[in-house]
């Protein structure tokens, strides 16, 4: 649940998804879910060229098990207590 | 009266254990939604039931091919699409389709453009893993989302 909580601390920031596809999409996160399934609003295909399907899409929903990478905005985590936050949850699982 | 609010609740904490699940597919019900599958194909029709595992059932739903800067619709009618083949689901914009440089033709003038599209992608596919298959290597095309990658 720990990448959730820190999904939802993301919401209304820029982020770029990439997909499994090659696609990649970018927009602002809108919500998440437990199955990190992403909802992203206004986005934009960094290659429209190869993906004109996309052209006449403005809000979307990505399934998470599609996803590969989300390129998060560096300023907006704090590294460490994210650290502190998976030290906490592995503790929690170990008891 | 009564039996009407038990059916409220009860519809209540149904919407309740849908919407824990996804990230709120029900606003989109009733919608016109351009679908991406795994294997590649784009589907838009209007969504009526979606439940926690992304399956969707859509209705009036077209298949659209897309070939250079055209692009072509097969009437496809109901459509049940299994979640775990759901690649992407988008809300069509109206303004943004308008204004797309895309070019709507017929759905033969579509097909014989994808068959061309294809036969070129086959030829050169099979040039590339000639090549790779001298050096010793196997070359793999670049397909949809499969359950190994």
């Amino acid at each position: 649940m720990l990448f959730y909580s820190f999904f939802k601390s993301l919401i209304g920031k820029e982020v770029v998804v990439e997909l499994k596809n090659d696609l990649a999409i970018c927009g602002t996160l809108h919500s998440v879910d437990q199955y990190l399934n992403v909802k992203l609003t206004d986005i934009n295909v960094t290659d429209p060229d190869k993906y004109p399907h996309m052209l006449s899409v403005k809000n979307c929903f990505i399934r998470g098990s599609v996803i590969r990478y989300v390129q998060l905005p560096a300023d907006e985590v704090d590294t460490q207590l994210l650290q502190d936050a998976a030290r906490k949850e592995s503790v929690h699982s170990r008891q | 009266m009564d039996n009407q609010r038990n059916n409220q609740n009860q519809q209540r904490a149904l919407d309740h254990t849908i919407a824990k699940g996804c990230a709120n597919l029900l606003d989109e019900i009733d919608k016109r939604l351009l679908v991406v599958l795994r294997d590649g194909r784009t589907l838009i029709g209007i969504l009526r039931s979606v439940d926690q595992f992304a399956n969707l059932v859509l209705q009036q739903s077209v298949e659209r091919i897309h070939v250079g800067d055209k692009y072509g619709d097969i009437p496809r009618g109901i459509f049940l699409v299994r979640g775990d083949s759901v690649v992407l689901i988008g809300e069509i914009d109206q303004q943004k389709e308008r204004y797309a440089p895309l070019k709507r033709v017929e759905m033969e003038v579509i097909l014989e453009a994808q068959r061309i599209e294809q036969e070129i992608k086959a030829e050169r596919d099979a040039r590339r893993a000639q090549a790779f298959k001298e050096r010793g290597l196997l070359y793999q095309t670049e397909a949809g989302i499969t359950e190994d990658n």
